[in-house]
């Protein structure tokens, strides 16, 4: 979606303001926050792509007020309500409605532990055949899907070089929205400055983005 | 407390225009605002919730934050660039396959499945940016901080990699090339600075202590040792 979360190339955001020593959390909520969402997450009732697509969800004067963990909470809610883990009278009440059975939580200690050493891969060891050879020349789709896509505005219809071929990868679009992961593979891709900005940025720079086979054409 | 409640929950639910259901009351006759002051109280009852449903582990959560707030941070990229500057083959191994040599210092994991390191020389200077949301390589470099997350940080990166190196205090040569990732995919990527001179015959742990975090983000050079430090 062409939403404000697409940020790339925007003006007016001011100067990037570094805070020293900057602790992890600035607000014990915002930890509560980031683990809930890992806990929940376990139950695997949606994917990488959906919860950020919720995110970029937020509406944007909202989504540009609030901070990350903000953010990040309200699509959290959001995301409960909708896959039913709790429903709003529940969140009123601050109790579980009468009668409801207690689960046994997904993600124990020792899982969380292994989700954090192990992590998600996305890859996946499918026989998939790359479209592109690297060093091939490709223009970025002109595409702009209502739904999730992890193809910027600023690289659309621009031309660019393969640089490298990462491999086989669930592609977002699709899994954003249940509809499969359609896995397929992904490039660096590179782009000059000057194609994507013009003559205002320097000859040599460049800008390489992670793209899957969906994004691309041959040029 | 109640109303406010039900407000936020409706409010996020409509902001998000997500489906409706049937039993969540949608009123117009108040400011709609997503995440109240009071946002501490409201995530606290909704993990309350949670562990009473059954669907969350408190030691789990405490497990988690512990881990990203004392445990895996940049220290971790630091020894592993470190690493790279001290062993020639090492280097060549981590810029080949970072994943096999990051797991070599035992670093791996949630945020950092499939990383890719990339190598600052005089001649080619390279930064990270996430402008779609903030994607950044934790097990190598920890949680981000809020200035990578920033629009401002998100927003001009691609587009004026060099204003932004200045507001970190750093100056490129306008004959330097400037590659900037977007980690648009799930590729994580991990800058290898250039080692600082005045360090040849510094050790391991001696290199890693000048590894800032954000020269590993590329947004910083790794400063010399200050004359008079000698290792």
């Amino acid at each position: 979606m062409n939403g404000v979360h697409d940020m790339g190339g925007m003006h007016g955001m001011g100067p990037v303001q570094e805070e020293k020593n900057e602790p992890v959390f600035h607000e014990q909520w915002e930890g509560r926050v980031f683990a809930l969402r890992r806990a929940m997450g376990a139950w695997r009732k949606w994917n990488i792509d959906v919860t950020r697509h919720e995110v970029e969800l937020v509406p944007p004067a909202d989504y540009l007020r609030m901070s990350y963990y903000e953010r990040q909470f309200a699509a959290f809610l959001v995301l409960l309500a909708k896959v039913a883990f709790i429903t709003p009278k529940e969140l009123d009440a601050g109790k579980p409605a009468p009668g409801t059975p207690v689960a046994v939580p997904a993600l124990t200690v020792e899982k969380a532990n292994l989700l954090i050493a192990k992590g998600a891969p996305t890859s996946r060891d499918v026989p998939v055949a790359p479209r592109f050879l690297a060093g091939q020349r490709v223009r970025a789709r002109n595409i702009n899907p209502v739904g999730h896509t992890r193809l910027p505005r600023y690289a659309r219809g621009k031309l660019g070089t393969i640089d490298r071929d990462h491999g086989v990868f669930v592609f977002p679009d699709t899994n954003a929205h249940y509809l499969g992961e359609k896995p397929q593979h992904v490039y660096s891709v590179r782009f000059a400055a000057r194609e994507l900005w013009g003559q205002q940025a320097a000859q040599q720079d460049s800008v390489y983005l992670d793209l899957w086979d969906d994004y691309l054409d041959p040029a | 407390m109640t109303t406010n409640r039900r407000d936020f929950l409706t409010a996020a639910v409509t902001a998000a225009g997500a489906a409706l259901t049937p039993d969540v009351p949608h009123t117009h006759d108040h400011e709609h605002q997503a995440v109240p002051s009071d946002v501490a109280l409201r995530v606290k009852a909704l993990e309350s919730l949670l562990v009473e449903k059954g669907l969350v582990d408190r030691a789990a959560l405490d497990a988690l934050i512990d881990t990203y707030e004392n445990k895996i941070g940049p220290r971790n990229g630091a020894r592993v660039i470190a690493r790279a500057w001290a062993d020639s083959a090492y280097k060549q191994r981590l810029l080949a396959n970072a994943d096999a040599a990051i797991a070599e210092l035992g670093y791996g994991g949630m945020q950092g499945e499939h990383m890719v390191v990339v190598e600052n020389t005089p001649k080619i200077h390279n930064m990270i940016v996430c402008t779609l949301c903030s994607c950044y390589p934790w097990p190598v470099l920890g949680l981000p901080p809020v200035w990578y997350k920033s629009a401002p940080y998100r927003s001009r990166t691609v587009i004026d990699p060099r204003g932004v190196l200045r507001e970190f205090g750093l100056e490129l040569p306008a004959d330097v090339e400037v590659r900037v990732w977007d980690s648009t995919a799930e590729l994580r990527y991990l800058v290898l600075p250039e080692r600082p001179a005045g360090t040849a015959h510094w050790n391991e742990e001696q290199l890693a202590a000048l590894v800032t975090r954000d020269s590993m983000v590329g947004v910083a050079k790794v400063a010399p040792p200050q004359a008079g430090v000698s290792a």
